[in-house]
């Protein structure tokens, strides 16, 4: 009987073997030199919010939402009303639909078992693949605030709180989002109809979520439906950053719901740990 | 058995040892009751044609799947339990893929190079399979043959003990083959043990130690390329024209068979055509036609 041992060998070499945050590192520098040379992902994930930005801002120039809301002095104009809607769907872009697409073209195509097939550890591929999707998101998001500060005149908020309630919300929305793309990356049944499978579900939660329309215009149902999702909460939350207080009368709660924000969040980045650990795979479903 | 298994940190001990492996998918038994034992620094060759359970078992040996029965050891570890460590000692050529377009060859070298604790020199090592040239390219512009060398240097720039080549000339030009064989004979000169999988019968005979036939998934020949070759003995093919129709007769002993001709055409024997079946021909034979029973159980 062949037991299971260690030879010497094995003992030395796992003494020398390169620490996993270095490789994490090392991983982020190669996932961020592929992610911008990929073109669909420079144009569908990183310009996408920036385009749609411009063009939204462009479209209702001088248009404000919330003329009635006592104390917006007027309302809020579109640009300004609209911005943190299309920061979140920024994050879910750079986190979700970068990942979910990404990891499942990287299984279909062997990447993935290229590189099971090396000492690299698992939490360096993750740790490579969360260091690329927070740069790209810090990136698209400074860049989306600059656009909007500059191009369009949007007020950003100068005291240190709303700056705070950003912070978390960035962190939580992309880290969830991360998180639900590794989960969701085993869905599409291959590399090619990745794509195809990831990007409906973006588009449709945007749509539902508040994104593209005043959240309160939507129908109630559809209300009901997009609060299941993180997207509708991150949007909420980016408002509660980016809008002056008084904005908070537009939500359907006439409050921000912090709380509640923070709990979706939260819960969805559990689920998303969960299954992503019990569903992830090096290998093509049809590889055995 | 023998009883050298028991101290892994001997020289002697075998890189790969496999004792009744078996895998199935489905109904199909892919590896069927497989024994091998591959001694550290040789070339070992693994023939047979597609289907006989040749990759099958390479995953199970790179730790990609796990057997249905049977043990493996693999530089002293059960690979499918085996971790960073043992990674880190082996080296894995899989077929071939499109994966990792967007990155240039020594990108992608120098990546690679970092998750081994003693990595070859990545310059020295693209420099090797000829891809200097390339180094700057994206993988998504590299030929076939280019790509293929890519696979090998990742493969081998962790400088592995042990290295794993899954049918690794496919889709090479003859140049480029002859290349590949000069390096990983070179592999084998630094110490080096290779486990080649492989189709094409010259390969095995240019490269290997040691050759198993397979097929179905189990071993029905093993020996050196010599002792293959040795196979074909005795087996002499005579032909010639018997006033019009042709005669063939296979026998241990032409030149008798010869000299009986001779005695009954007086002049030229018609058509005479003496053959030893070629290697390829014993190959053939092996791998070829079911329900023969050859050396499977030894």
């Amino acid at each position: 009987m062949i037991q299971r041992r260690l030879t010497q060998e094995t003992a030395r070499a796992e003494a020398s073997l390169p620490g996993a945050l270095r490789l994490g590192l090392a991983r982020t520098s190669l996932e961020l030199r592929q992610f911008v040379r990929e073109r669909d992902a420079m144009i569908f994930i990183f310009a996408y919010p920036l385009i749609m930005m411009a063009i939204f801002a462009t479209v209702f120039d001088g248009q404000v939402v919330g003329s009635d809301v006592p104390g917006a002095d007027g309302g809020i104009p579109y640009a300004q009303y609209f911005l943190p809607g299309i920061v979140a769907t920024g994050i879910m872009l750079t986190s979700f639909q970068s990942l979910a697409t990404s990891i499942a073209v990287e299984r279909d195509d062997g990447t993935l078992k290229r590189l099971r097939a090396t000492p690299l550890p698992a939490t360096s591929y993750f740790l490579g693949k969360v260091g690329q999707v927070l740069m790209v998101s810090i990136v698209q998001t400074a860049l989306l605030l600059a656009l909007a500060r500059l191009a369009f005149d949007v007020p950003m908020p100068d005291d240190a709180a709303a700056w705070g309630t950003f912070a978390w919300v960035f962190v939580l929305g992309t880290a969830a989002g991360a998180v639900l793309g590794v989960a969701f990356s085993s869905v599409p049944r291959s590399g090619r109809s990745a794509g195809a499978v990831v990007t409906p579900v973006v588009l449709v939660l945007q749509f539902v979520s508040g994104v593209f329309f005043p959240f309160f215009s939507l129908p109630g149902w559809m209300q009901s439906v997009a609060s299941v999702f993180p997207l509708r909460w991150m949007a909420q939350g980016m408002r509660s950053a980016l809008l002056p207080p008084e904005a908070a009368a537009l939500e359907v709660a006439g409050t921000w719901q912090h709380a509640l924000t923070a709990g979706v969040l939260l819960a969805w980045l559990v689920l998303g740990l969960i299954v992503g650990v019990r569903t992830f795979r090096w290998r093509r479903r049809d590889d055995g | 058995m023998p009883t050298a298994a028991s101290s892994p940190t001997r020289p002697s001990a075998p890189a790969i040892d496999i004792r009744g492996l078996r895998k199935a998918y489905g109904p199909k038994q892919a590896v069927d009751g497989l024994d091998l034992r591959v001694e550290r620094g040789e070339i070992f060759a693994v023939l047979g044609p597609n289907g006989a359970g040749k990759t099958t078992t390479t995953e199970i040996l790179s730790g990609f799947r796990v057997a249905d029965s049977g043990e493996v050891s693999v530089l002293g570890a059960d690979p499918s339990h085996a971790g960073r460590a043992w990674r880190s000692r082996i080296g894995v050529v899989l077929q071939s893929t499109d994966d990792l377009a967007e990155l240039t060859v020594a990108e992608l070298v120098r990546q690679f190079a970092r998750y081994y604790p003693h990595s070859r020199d990545p310059d020295e090592v693209i420099d090797l399979v000829g891809l200097r040239d390339k180094a700057g390219v994206r993988t998504r512009g590299l030929s076939g043959g280019q790509r293929r060398r890519l696979d090998v240097v990742l493969g081998i720039v962790g400088r592995p003990e042990l290295l794993f080549l899954d049918e690794p000339t496919t889709g090479f030009d003859p140049q480029a083959r002859r290349s590949f064989w000069s390096l990983v004979r070179d592999l084998r000169v630094a110490g080096t043990t290779i486990w080649l999988t492989t189709h094409y019968l010259d390969e095995a005979e240019q490269l290997a130690d040691r050759v198993a036939v397979v097929r179905d998934g189990k071993v029905v020949a093993l020996d050196t390329p010599e002792g293959l070759s040795r196979l074909t003995a005795g087996r002499t093919q005579v032909r010639w024209d018997d006033g019009g129709t042709v005669r063939e007769e296979v026998t241990e002993r032409p030149t008798a068979l010869v000299r009986d001709l001779m005695r009954d055409h007086p002049g030229e024997v018609p058509g005479l055509e003496i053959r030893r079946p070629s290697l390829e021909d014993v190959y053939l034979e092996l791998v070829g036609a079911p329900g023969q029973d050859s050396e499977e159980d030894r």
